[in-house]
Parts: C-alpha cells; structure tokens; sequence
C-alpha cells in the first residue's frame, strides 16, 4: 500500500508516494532523484548512504523513508552554497585529494560536517572516531582527515556553516 | 634528460573531484533510462551440482516480470584470457561455486524482479565439494570440477634458469619455510553495476558498465552475444573503485545485455553487497615453499619457489597470475639462479582473479621474510642485507626481465633513515618492533597472452578554436585519476595548462583504444602514446607559429601557453591565437599516437633457452619501494596496533605528486587489511560464511596509523616524463614489513594471513611453554 508523504530534502518539500518498508535511500535516490547520495551495501555496514537528518548522520538504508516526515534531510547535494560554491568540506577535500573514486565521497562528506558542526577543532582522534562508520577503500583515509582538519579550520575562522 | 616541467609534477586537483564531493558524479547505478527494467540474478544453493532442470515458467506468468534467461540461450565461454575462457554468463549444466548464477529476470521493477526469483523453479543432483587445493588435486579423479582438467588444474608451470642446485650446494646458508596467505576481497565500495541498451531496430548495443577494462568487456559481449563488435558499445561512466575485482567482465554485463536484447528494452543490475563476495575474483590464497640461499658473504645465490594457488571455479586471470608468482621472485634483487614449481588448482569457491598488485603479494610476503630471517641467521642487519642484493640500474635478471632504471637502493636508503630503523631494530622493548621490507612492480606492461600485438594504446589529440586541446583515449578511471595524469601529460606535451586540456575516456566509440586500467600500465602507456601525439600537433603549430613571429620553426619553443624563439625569445606569441590562424586556414588538427609494449623473449639467459611464462609480458619499467612498520603488540589482548609507517618510493618522475601519496597511502591500508584482518570463511559446502562487509573487516580511520611517505628523486631516462608507476607496487611490502615488526616485538615469525590477536596469543602463549620447558 502506498501513501504520499512529505520530506524536506535540501530545505525543498518533496511530495512522494511511498510503502511503510521502502528505505530512506532508495527513496532519496529512485523517487527524488537525488543519486549523490551512494549505496554500497544497503545493510549499515559502510556509510556511503549517510544523510543528515535533522543535522545529524543517520545511515539512510536503514531507515524508513515514512519515520522521517517532518524532519529535516539534507543530502550532499545540499551542501553548495546558492551561488553554486562548494561548502568548505567538499573544497578542502577537492584540495587535499581526498576524492578518489568518489563513492564513498557524499557520505564521508556529510559525516565530516555533522562532526564539525558539532565540533569545529576536532583532535585528531576525535576525526578519525567521528569517520570510522564510513568506509573507503581507496584513499587510505589520510587526505580526508587532513581535509576535515583543514575545513574545521576553515570554518572556525571564516564562520561559515 | 629534461626534468624542467611545468604541467607534469603538479599536484593539481583532479578533474573530477568538484563534481564528486558535489554528488553530480554519475555512476552507472545512477542511471535512468526511459523504459528501463531492473535485472536480478537467481544463484545456486550448491556450490558443485549438475543442473537437472531450470522450469521458469511460473515466473514468467507473474505480472511485471518481462524475460527470464538462462544459461543455454548464451552458451558461449568467456574469459580474459582466451586461451583458457571458460566461464559463461549464466551455468551451463552444472554449477562451480555456491551462488554461481542460474537464470536471471528482467521485471519492470526491483522488487518483482526479486520475487520472480522465487517462482524459478532448478532442480540440482549435488556432487561433492572440493574447497581445499590439495584436497582438490587428491580426489581429482572422483569428484572433476572441469571436463578438460583432469587433475582439477588449470595449468602448471615449470621454470628453470641457471643451476640452482649447484648454487645451493656451494651456499653457506640455506632457508626453507612454508607460506600461505588468505582469501580476500577487493572490497572496492560501488558493487558491480551494469546497465544495457539494446535497440532492435539498429541492432546496436550500449553497455554502461562499472569496469577497469572497456575493451575486454567489449570483445566478452561480442562473444557471448555473437554480435560483432561494431555493433557494440561500452561506455564508463564513473566507476567506485576497481583493484582489479573489475578487470573482467561481469555476470552482470552479460546478464543485463541478454535481457535487454531479449525485450528491447535498457536493463540495469546491480550487485548487492553479497554478490560481489559470491562472484569475487580477489587475490588467490597462495600455498608455498620457498628455498632461499646465500653465499659466505650474503649474496643470493639462488632461490626455488613452489607454489600452490587455490583458483576457485574458473579460470579468470588465473594463469596470469600464477606466472607472475613465478616472475616475481626474480627482482628486486640479484637472484643468479632460480627455480619456479607452480600450478593453478581448481575448487569451488569464487573464482580468484586480479587484485592489486597480482602475483607479487604473496612471493613478496615470503621473500622479504625469509630475507629478514637469514639476515639474523648471518648476523647483520635486514636493511644491509637488502642493500647488499638490490639490483641497480641496467639489471637484467636471469630470466631477462630488463630494468632499465631503478632508485630502489634510494628507497630503502631513506626509509630507514626516516624511521630509524637501524638505531630501533632489535633494541625496542618486548611487544613494540619495526620491520623492513622492500617491493617492485611492473609498469606499462605488455600482456602476453592478449591475442595480438597491436598497439595497446592509442591516444587522440585534438586542436582546434572550439575545444582548444581534446584528449580522446578509451581508459577508464576507476577513481585512480587517470584522466588527470594523462591532462597533464598532455598538456605539458603542447605547452599549455593542465585546466585547459578536456579529456573523453571510457567510451570505446568516442574514445580511441586502450587495453584498461590494471597491470599499473596507463601513466607509462597513455605517456608514450601522448607524446607522439603531441609531436605531431606541435610540428604543424610550429610552422605556423613561425611565419606568425618571424622566425625559423625549428627555432621555436612552447610552453606556458605560448610559442617564442629559443634565441629571441622576445619573438613571441599565444598558443591561442595560432591555433587560431590554423584552424581557420586548414580546419581542425590532430595526432594520433600509439603505445605498443615491448617485446622481449623469456628466456633462461645462462642457456639461452626459451622458458614458458618467464617474464610474463616483459615490462618496460619497474616502479620500486620500501616500507618500515613500527608496531606495538598488546601481550594481553594480541591486538596489533601499528604506531607508524614510513615508506619510500621509486616511481619515477611523479606525475601529480598529491596523487602518487594518495595511492601510495591507500595501498598502505588495502595491504593492511589483508595482513592483519582480511579473510573470507568457507564453510565445507562452499558457502562464503562473511559475505557481507560488517562480518569481513576492513581497515577504516581508526586503523590508520601515522604514515611518511617519500618520493625519491627519480627520473626514468627511458619512460616519457620519466614516469613509473605507483598504484600497486606500494602494496607489495606492507604485509612483509608488518610481519617483520611482528617478529621484532615478540619474537615470532608467523607464516600465514591475516595475524588475527587468536594467532598472536596462541604463539606467545606457545613460546612462553617453550622456554619454560627449555628452562630459560
Ligand atoms: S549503503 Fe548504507 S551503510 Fe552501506
Ligand atoms: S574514494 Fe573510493 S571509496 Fe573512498
């Protein structure tokens, strides 16, 4: 049985026909069409599929899309300013090369903000316990911690959120 | 030699970073195409057993299910290497490895697919199980997995160079030890992905595809499908990682493309986590016996290397991989005489195939130990040991492998010195130890047993008003960045900027031909292919140019997006502006270059005498490395944590140097999960016990540990830009060093992978009764 429900996405309401079993994910990337968010296992065991909701990381093939109307969603394409910049996150890892492939990318990227959100000067073990839900096997995780690191300075010192 | 570059040693940002930290990066996965159905695959319930029966008559019945195939509508056998193809899209008759495909549907969605597989109704006559290599080759003549190996064994190979017995009787010291390393996965993140078009009307196909090799995956179709090639397509578009569980084709390709063509209609599958475990072709669990001898002053002189692969199901790389074991022992140091025992086993499990680095991990693991081990028994350092046998430049093993360049001497020397390896080695406290290894790997390799010598590389420069400077060449990037190193080549080439060079790859219609992405062959391929491109571009700009300044054209000079005289070089003008007056006068411009391996015979150089598989598809360069582990061993808990890495590399003139530390950094990690964590469990009927990646572990930040990387000055006279490569020799020493720092903290040298707390407690607990029973 389908229902229509409402998710904020990216701070646009969406109106999409749903079943009470179909997962946050497959939402998000069949319905909305919105496909930067990633699914590498679809069974909570590698972070690809990280959104926020309400500012917080939540692993989206996990979830049901109907528990989450009237929350806030934000996926990475959410992230870029209006004018089109990329959120200190995403430039700090363009610039430290810590995109490989990419797929682990969105999610890596959301965890990192929620991390910094809460935490604009992270240790070094702070960032590292912060990513450890999220897997990628290409970049050997250095450049992203040193991206995260260098975006908290970013952020702290700029004020941009 | 002109190391006076501007665009190449760059560490510029990728290409294709922006649009991937955006989410805008299209993966097949991502792709929608009008009237598209989803695909699924039924699989086996046993891992060896003849078919009886497929009935799918009652799927087909259940509304929104469109086709089903099976097995007999695409006979035909596939596989890399043609001379062993034998796997097919779908079981023919009788299945190999448990969840090997049976049939699959197309159904106008996911979830119908998934519940057609239910109503599709396989009879099976189970047979007995092999899931052990030697179990596999004892039984082979009552339980035979294939028709044509009656010894359940691919191939086996024999090689020979000098006298190795000779050389050991002469020896003052002698090793022998046993090996064997674990089954592992790629685990790249994004599951294999295919999606087909097939139109009737035309008769044409396009095939989006999750792959490293384009081409390969184009000739299978072409193959399996019985449709020429000309009428097939293969488009990349970005691809979640690929370490070589994606340089072969995938059931999922075959699969999406028999749909599709059956009901005119895109097909898309996708893997689920579980089907990339079931359908593997990770690195192959090696078994061996290695014989290491030196002479009086510590010289090698000879080594005799038996090894037994556990190959799975099918062929795969197989016999590739099992030459290169052989090979491998060959460099990085002097080895006079050598003797290779090596055979390929048939079991049924997931077959084994191509992971980074192929055949190099597991010799490398045994060799680097073993030569840890002898220095001990002589009495010197690992480090000096090394030194002491590291080959030099112009080396030419006995097998004759040519290295023509070589800075590995560098590459221990500054790894040591950065870590302090000699003041710590030996002289930390019981539990924390460092440990030394070295590695190689080939670079721009020719492969052997491809069906012809043509180029493997062909590049297109395109020069013009609309697009400025246009790269076309088929490689794919499979994350590794390839097409931003070969930007950057060009540009450097033409004299203009990385930014402005547009790059179309991965498409085998839009793209010019490249063999794919594996054997770390593209930076030393795509180079070679770009400069002669490039030549030809800039000898008609010349000219022009020239006539523009006022000057002769062999006068000129190009760089920073300008042309101006050597002499003069006030006698200047933009590369715009006479791409300009050329396009307008004579119209687009372009070159064409190739990259053709070289050739080189195997050969037994003390006897001259031809030896199969030698030097597998010699390679024109080697890339070379060192790394030194320092790990600290938790005594109650047996937990390994590793407090840093220090590595140097050899990887020639580094192209994009942020680039190079990012593979060298996430080789670090790959290579760390097999040595340390890594594992598939079979059970005794074939099921994979942790197909999932939550029960089979690997590395995430928490196991990152401090690690210096070095790029040693390096420059390979003989490569274009003087390049090497550096995505898969970085992985060869991780898990030689490791274990050496094992042996350094707690004095025991362990032997097999990964080196879980359960084995660390078991042989600290084991030596404690040792020396208690010897009273010490
Ligand atoms: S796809 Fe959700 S955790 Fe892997
Ligand atoms: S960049 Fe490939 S998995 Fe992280």
């Amino acid at each position: 049985m389908k229902q229509l429900i409402e998710l904020t996405i990216n701070n646009r309401v969406y109106e999409v026909p749903v079943s009470p079993k179909d997962l946050l994910a497959d939402v998000i990337r069949d319905k909305v069409r919105l496909t930067g968010t990633k699914k590498g296992c679809g069974q909570g065991d590698c972070g690809a599929c990280t959104v926020l909701i309400d500012g917080e990381p939540v692993l989206s093939c996990l979830t049901l899309a109907i528990a989450c109307q009237e929350k806030k969603i934000d996926t990475i394409e959410g992230l870029v300013a209006e004018d089109g910049q990329l959120h200190p996150i995403q430039q700090a890892y363009v610039d430290h090369g810590a995109v490989q492939c990419g797929f682990c990318t969105p999610g890596m990227i959301l965890t990192s903000k929620a991390l910094l959100d809460r935490n604009p000067k992270p240790s070094e073990e702070e960032i590292k316990r912060g990513i450890s839900g999220n897997i990628c096997r290409c970049t050997g995780y250095k450049k992203i911690v040193e991206a995260i690191f260098a975006a908290g300075e970013t952020i702290s010192t700029a004020g941009v959120k | 030699m002109n190391k006076d570059f501007t665009q190449v040693g760059r560490s510029v940002p990728r290409k294709d970073g922006p649009i991937k930290v955006k989410g805008e990066a299209i993966y097949t996965g991502d792709m929608v195409l009008p009237r598209m159905a989803y695909g699924k695959i039924k699989r086996s319930p046993y891992a060896h057993a003849i078919i009886k029966k497929i009935d799918y008559s009652k799927a087909l019945e259940m509304p929104g299910v469109l086709a089903v195939v099976t097995g007999d509508e695409a006979p035909n056998k596939w596989g890399i290497v043609p001379q062993t193809a034998n796997e097919v899209a779908l079981a023919v008759g009788k299945v190999r490895f448990y969840n090997e495909g049976v049939a699959a549907v197309a159904a106008i969605d996911e979830e119908t697919a998934e519940a057609a597989l239910d109503l599709i109704e396989v009879e099976y006559e189970p047979l007995p199980v092999l899931t052990d290599p030697f179990e596999s080759m004892k039984r082979a003549n009552e339980v035979r997995i294939h028709e044509d190996a009656p010894e359940n064994i691919l191939h086996s190979g024999d090689q020979l160079f000098g006298d190795p017995d000779k050389a050991f009787a002469e020896c003052t010291y002698i090793l022998e030890r046993e090996f064997s390393t674990s089954y592992v996965n790629h685990a790249f993140l994004e599951p294999h992905t295919s999606l087909a078009s097939y139109d009737t009307q035309s008769g044409q196909l396009q095939l989006w595809s999750s792959t490293q090799v384009p081409h390969y995956l184009h000739t299978q179709l072409s193959i399996v499908l019985e449709m020429p090639m000309s009428k097939i397509r293969v488009t990349v578009p970005a691809v979640g990682g690929g370490f070589g569980g994606k340089g072969e084709a995938s059931s999922s390709d075959f699969c999406a493309a028999l749909l599709s063509r059956k009901i005119g209609r895109p097909v898309r599958i996708v893997f689920e986590r579980s089907e990339v475990f079931a359908t593997n072709k990770g690195r192959h669990p090696c078994h061996m016996k290695v014989k290491i001898g030196l002479d009086k002053d510590g010289y090698i002189q000879a080594v005799d290397f038996d090894n037994t692969m556990d190959g799975g199901a099918y062929a795969g790389w197989g016999i590739v991989v099992m030459f290169y074991t052989a090979s491998m022992i060959h460099l990085p140091y002097k080895v006079p005489n050598a003797r290779a025992n090596v055979r390929r086993v048939y079991t049924n499990k997931p077959t084994c195939g191509a992971m980074r680095g192929l055949g190099g991990v597991q010799p490398r693991f045994a060799m680097e130990c073993m030569l840890d081990e002898m220095a001990e028994m002589i009495g010197i350092s690992p480090y000096e040991l090394k030194m002491k046998n590291a080959v030099e430049s112009g080396y030419r093993s006995v097998s004759n492998l040519h290295v023509p360049h070589t800075e590995y001497k560098k590459c221990l020397q500054t790894a040591a010195e950065r870590s302090g390896y000699l003041e710590k080695h030996g002289k930390l406290p019981f539990g924390k130890g460092i440990g030394l290894a070295g590695g190689y790997y080939i670079s721009g390799t020719a492969y052997t047993l491809y069906q012809s010598y043509k180029p493997h590389t062909t590049v297109l420069l395109r020069v013009d008003t609309e697009g400025g400077a246009t790269l076309h060449c088929a490689a794919a990037d499979i994350g590794q960045g390839c097409n931003t190193v070969m930007a950057q080549m060009a540009a450097e080439a033409l004299g203009i900027r990385y930014e402005d060079v547009h790059v179309i790859s991965g498409d085998t219609e839009l793209g010019t031909f490249d063999l794919g992405s594996f054997a770390s062959r593209l930076t030393y391929a795509s180079g070679v292919a770009i400069k002669e491109a490039a030549k030809q571009i800039n000898d008609k700009l010349f000219e022009v140019a020239a006539g523009m300044v006022g000057c002769r054209a062999d006068q000129l000079e190009v760089k920073d997006c300008r042309f101006f005289s050597k002499f003069e070089p006030k006698k200047t003008i933009e590369w715009a502006k006479v791409v300009d007056v050329y396009t307008n006068s004579v119209g687009t411009l372009t070159g064409l270059g190739h990259f053709s391996p070289p050739r080189l015979k195997g050969i037994d150089l003390t006897r001259g005498k031809r030896v199969q598989g030698a030097n597998i598809g010699h390679s024109p360069t080697f890339g070379f490395s060192c790394q030194i582990w320092e790990v600290d061993v938790d005594l109650e808990t047996g937990k390994i944590r590793v407090d840093k890495v220090t590595e140097a590399g050899d990887c020639g003139q580094a192209v994009n140097p942020m680039s190079v530390d990012g593979q060298v950094e996430g080789s670090i990690l790959f290579a760390m999960g097999q040595a340390l964590y890594e594992e598939m469990k079979v059970a005794p009927d074939g099921k994979i016990i942790n197909a999932s990646l939550h029960d089979y572990k690997v590395p995430t930040a928490m196991e990152l540990p401090e690690i210096d990387t070095t790029i040693v000055d390096s420059y390979d006279p003989t490569a274009p830009f003087g390049v090497k490569e550096s995505g898969e020799g970085p992985v060869q020493p991780t898990i030689p060093a490791i274990t050496n720092a094992i042996y350094d903290a707690i004095g025991v040298r362990f032997t097999d992978l990964p080196i879980t707390p359960e084995k660390v407690l078991k042989a600290l607990k084991e030596k404690r009764e040792k020396e208690k029973s010897e009273g010490k």
